[in-house]
C-alpha cells in the first residue's frame, strides 16, 4: 500500500502497538517514508494539520521526545501547545481526570501524552473529546518509538519480516521494549531479549520472545542488535552490582558483535549511556549504527501518526465538535 | 410478661451452622434475646405478641460476623462512617463489624479504642467490635499496651494492611499475647518482595507494564510466622489469603496442630487477576487479585475448612482514591452489602453446602475471636440475618448505601438478597422499606 491509497485506521487514539494489524501498521510506515522525503527538503512544511492545536502534555521530561513531537506537529502547521506538569505538583492536588477535563476546555484535537505511570494515558483518553497519542506510559508502552524503529529497519534492511532482533538491557523496566517486542511479532520477526534475570520481567517467556542471560549467545546470528538504555541508580547494586560489570557482561562492544551477523545494525532509543550499556565507537560507526537515523525517523514517524489520527477530523472539517 | 418487645418469626427455614440445625420452624425474640426456637414452637396456637414476622420459609439465620472491616472512622469520614458502614452492614445482613485499627489516628491506645465503641453506642446499630493495632502507630517496632487494651474490649491485634515484618517483635509480640490470650492477626505480605507492586506478579502484570508482587511475598510471611508462632506459642490468626501456596503452607501448619487459623474475602474467590485489566483500578486490592489457579485453591480451601472464615476485607475509598494511574490509586474495594451474596455464590455453584458457607460467616469468627453471637442459642443476643438464598438480583454500584462505591462487582448478577437484619430485636432493615 502507498501512501495516496485509502487507508483504514479504525483507531481514535494511538495508546500503544497493542491491538494494532500489520496492515494498520503498513500504513504508518508508508506514510512515515512520505515524511521522510518531505522533511528533506528545503521547505519541510505543509498545511496538513493547518487550524489544528496539538498539545504536547509531559508529566515526565523528554525534550528529545518532546522536540521530535513539537517538529513533526509544526512541520504540519499546526498549532503546538507544550506542557509540562511536574507529578509531584499534582500527586495531591489535581488528578488527571481534572487534567483532561481543563485541556478538554482549550479543544485540543491531538493529545500527546507521557505519563511515569503505566496506563496513564489510556485513563487520560477515556475522558478526552480529541485524539490522544501514547508518548511514553510509565513501563508499559512507546508506540511512536516501536514504529519509528520499525521505519528505520524497513528503510534500510528493506523489510521486516524474517528478521531476528534481539533486544538487550533493562527489559523489566522498559516501555520501548514491550511496544517493539509486540511491533516486531506483529510484522513477522523473530524477537530475542537479552538481560540479567534481574532486568526480565515476569513471565516473559509468555510474551513470545525468546529469552538469553548470556549476551554472546542471545547475539549469535542476528539481524539487529537493540539496546536499551538502563538508569544510573537501577546498576548500583540494586538490579546489578555495579557499572563495570554491567558493561563487561551485557554492554554492547565489538567482541560481542561478532557474534552476530557480519552486517548486523545496532539500534538505541537514545539517550545512550555511552561505554554502560554501548561501546562508544560503535555508536558512532555508520556502517553499523542507526542510532542517527533513528532520530530522523522519529519526526516523521509523528508527522505519520498525527495524520492518520486527524484523517477523520479533517474530512469533517468545518464541522463543530 | 407482656407483648411488649415480643417478635415472633414464624414458618421459617432456621439455620444454625454452630449446631448444624436446618429445620422449618420459629423463632421468639423476647427482650433483644432469642427466648426459644424450634420446629414445634407456636404448633399449638398463635403466640401473645406485639409483632409477628411471617418469614414465608425463607432462611433466618444468625446475623454475619464480618471479620474484616475498615470504618475510616475516625480521620476518613469523606470516605465513610460508622454511620454509614452501620447502614451498609445491616442492609448486607452483617449484625457484627470487626473494625481494623487502621484509621487516623490509628486504634494503639485504649482512648482512641475506647472513642469507637462510644461512638458505636451513640450510633446503635451493628455490633462493633474493634481490633487494636499490635504496634504502636502501626509502625512494626513497639508492641501497643496488649493487656490493657484486651481488657477494654480490644478483640485481636493486628497492623491492619500492614505485616509486621520484624521477626523479632512478632516472636515477642506471640509470647505476649499468651498472657491474655490474645489473638494476633497478621497481613501476610513480606514487605520487601512486595515494595513498590501494585498486581500480582505474572504475565498480565508484565504485559500492562505493572509492578508485580509475588505469591512468593505471601507464602513467605506465612511459612515464617507459622515457624515464629511454633516456637513462642500464641494464637495466629492470616487475613484475606489469595494464594494456593500460602494455603497449602497453612494447611500444613494445621495439620501439625498450631494453633492457626484464616479468612479470606470475595474478590480472592470470585476474581481473579484480569478483572485488573485496562487498569481497573476498582480492582486494586492488596493482596493483589491472583491468578485463576490460585482462585480455584482459595474456593477449595474454603470448601475443605482450610479457610476457617470469609470476610467482606470492606475497604471503603472515595472517586478521588480510585479514579487515578493504577499506581496512585488506593488498594481495597466495599464489600458489606455484597458479602452474603457474593459468598452464596459458592453453595450455588456446588463447592459447599448452605450451611457450611453460613457458618464461615457466623459461627467460625464468632469461635475464633471468642464473640457471643454468631448462632441460635437460647438466651443469646437475637441478632439475626432473614435471607432468601436464591432470590436474583444485580450488582450496582450506585445503589450500594456504603458512602464509596468502589467495588468491581458491579453488573455482576448473584444469587442470594437480604429481607431483614435484627440486631439485639431490633430491625436495622427491611427489604421491604427499600
Amino acid at each position: 500500500m502507498n501512501a495516496g491509497s485509502a487507508i483504514s485506521f479504525p483507531h481514535r487514539h494511538l495508546l500503544g502497538i497493542e491491538g494494532l494489524l500489520p496492515p494498520q501498521i503498513e500504513a504508518i510506515l508508508d506514510l512515515g517514508d512520505k515524511y521522510v522525503e518531505q522533511s528533506r527538503r528545503v521547505d519541510k512544511k505543509s498545511n496538513l494539520l493547518s487550524g489544528l492545536t496539538v498539545i504536547n502534555l509531559f508529566f515526565e521530561n523528554s525534550t528529545r521526545t518532546r522536540t521530535s513531537f513539537e517538529a513533526a506537529a509544526k512541520r504540519l502547521d499546526a498549532d503546538v501547545i507544550n506542557m509540562s506538569v511536574s507529578t509531584s505538583s499534582i500527586k495531591k492536588g489535581e488528578t488527571l481526570i481534572d487534567t483532561a477535563m481543563t485541556l478538554n476546555a482549550m479543544h485540543p484535537d491531538v493529545l500527546v501524552v507521557r505519563h511515569s505511570d503505566s496506563g496513564a494515558v489510556q485513563l487520560l483518553a477515556e475522558k478526552m473529546r480529541g485524539a490522544v497519542v501514547n508518548a511514553g506510559d510509565g513501563r508499559h508502552e512507546h508506540p511512536t518509538q516501536a514504529l519509528l524503529d520499525a521505519l528505520t529497519i524497513r528503510r534500510r534492511v528493506g523489510r521486516l519480516s524474517n528478521l531476528t532482533v534481539a533486544i538487550c538491557g533493562d527489559i523489566a523496566h522498559s516501555r520501548v521494549a514491550r511496544s517493539n517486542m509486540q511491533l516486531l511479532q506483529i510484522m513477522g520477526a523473530r524477537v530475542r531479549v537479552i538481560a540479567p534475570p534481574t532486568l526480565l520481567p515476569a513471565a516473559i517467556d509468555r510474551l513470545g520472545v525468546e529469552v538469553f542471560t548470556d549476551m554472546r549467545e542471545g547475539l549469535r546470528d542476528v539481524d539487529i542488535v537493540m539496546m536499551l538504555r538502563l538508569q544510573l541508580e537501577r546498576m548500583q547494586g540494586s538490579f546489578v552490582p555495579s557499572v563495570r560489570e554491567y558493561f563487561r557482561f551485557f554492554g554492547l562492544d565489538r567482541e560481542k558483535l561478532a557474534y552476530a551477523k557480519p552486517d548486523a545494525l545496532i539500534m538505541h532509543p537514545g539517550p545512550m549511556n555511552r561505554g554502560v550499556e554501548i561501546d562508544s565507537d560503535l555508536a558512532d560507526d555508520i556502517d553499523r549504527s542507526l542510532i542517527r537515523d533513528q532520530v530522523e525517523m522519529g519526526v516523521a514517524i509523528r508527522m505519520a501518526v498525527l495524520d492518520i489520527l486527524t484523517k477523520s477530523l479533517r474530512t469533517e472539517a468545518g464541522t463543530t465538535l | 410478661m407482656n407483648a411488649e418487645g415480643r417478635t415472633a418469626y414464624l414458618n421459617a427455614r432456621l439455620l444454625d451452622p454452630a449446631s448444624g440445625l436446618d429445620v422449618t420452624g420459629a423463632l421468639l425474640v423476647e427482650d433483644g434475646r432469642i427466648a426459644d426456637f424450634g420446629p414445634n414452637l407456636f404448633r399449638s396456637g398463635a403466640p401473645s405478641v406485639n409483632e409477628v414476622v411471617d418469614c414465608g420459609g425463607k432462611c433466618l439465620a444468625p446475623g454475619l460476623i464480618d471479620a474484616r472491616v475498615q470504618l475510616r472512622e475516625p480521620g476518613d469520614e469523606h470516605k465513610e462512617t460508622i454511620a454509614s458502614a452501620s447502614a451498609a452492614a445491616s442492609k448486607g445482613g452483617v449484625t457484627t463489624m470487626l473494625a481494623l485499627p487502621n484509621t487516623e489516628p490509628p486504634v494503639d491506645d485504649v482512648s482512641v479504642l475506647e472513642f469507637v465503641a462510644r461512638r458505636a453506642r451513640e450510633i446503635k446499630k451493628t455490633k462493633i467490635q474493634s481490633y487494636a493495632a499490635l504496634t504502636k502507630n502501626l509502625a512494626g517496632a513497639e508492641i501497643t499496651e496488649i493487656g490493657l487494651l484486651s481488657e477494654a474490649g480490644a478483640v485481636a491485634f493486628t497492623d491492619g494492611e500492614r505485616a509486621l515484618a520484624n521477626a523479632k517483635v512478632l516472636k515477642r509480640a506471640l509470647s505476649y499475647a499468651r498472657t491474655f490470650d490474645a489473638l494476633i492477626v497478621q497481613h501476610p505480605e513480606e514487605p520487601t518482595l512486595a515494595e513498590g507492586g501494585e498486581a500480582n506478579q505474572g504475565e498480565l502484570a508484565s504485559r500492562l507494564g505493572l509492578r508485580g508482587i509475588p505469591t512468593l511475598a505471601e507464602t513467605l510471611q506465612v511459612e515464617r510466622d507459622i515457624r515464629l508462632l511454633e516456637s513462642s506459642g500464641g494464637r495466629l490468626h492470616f487475613s484475606h489469603v489469595s494464594s494456593a501456596s500460602a494455603l497449602e503452607v497453612i494447611r500444613a501448619a494445621k495439620a501439625r496442630g498450631l494453633d492457626v487459623t484464616c479468612d479470606t474475602a470475595p474478590p480472592y474467590f470470585a476474581l481473579n487477576e484480569l478483572a485488573i485489566s485496562e487498569y481497573r483500578t476498582f480492582a486494586k486490592v492488596t493482596p493483589p487479585l491472583r491468578a485463576e489457579e490460585d482462585r480455584q485453591a482459595v474456593v477449595a480451601a474454603i470448601a475443605d475448612g482450610t479457610i476457617d472464615i470469609v470476610a467482606s476485607d470492606h475497604s471503603p475509598h472515595d472517586q478521588d482514591s480510585k479514579r487515578q494511574t493504577f499506581e496512585q490509586a488506593a488498594f481495597g474495594m466495599v464489600g458489606l452489602e455484597t458479602l452474603l451474596a457474593l459468598t452464596l455464590g459458592l453453595y450455588h455453584a456446588g463447592h459447599i453446602s448452605l450451611i457450611d458457607a453460613l457458618g464461615r460467616m457466623t459461627w467460625a469468627p464468632a469461635k475464633r475471636f471468642k464473640l457471643t453471637g454468631g448462632r441460635l442459642k437460647r438466651g443469646a443476643p437475637a441478632d439475626l440475618v432473614l435471607f432468601d438464598p436464591d432470590k436474583p438480583w444485580q450488582i450496582d454500584e450506585d445503589r450500594l448505601v456504603s458512602k464509596s462505591k468502589n467495588t468491581a462487582f458491579g453488573g455482576r448478577p448473584v444469587q442470594g438478597a437480604v429481607i431483614r437484619t435484627v440486631v439485639d430485636g431490633r430491625t436495622l432493615y427491611d427489604a421491604e422499606d427499600g
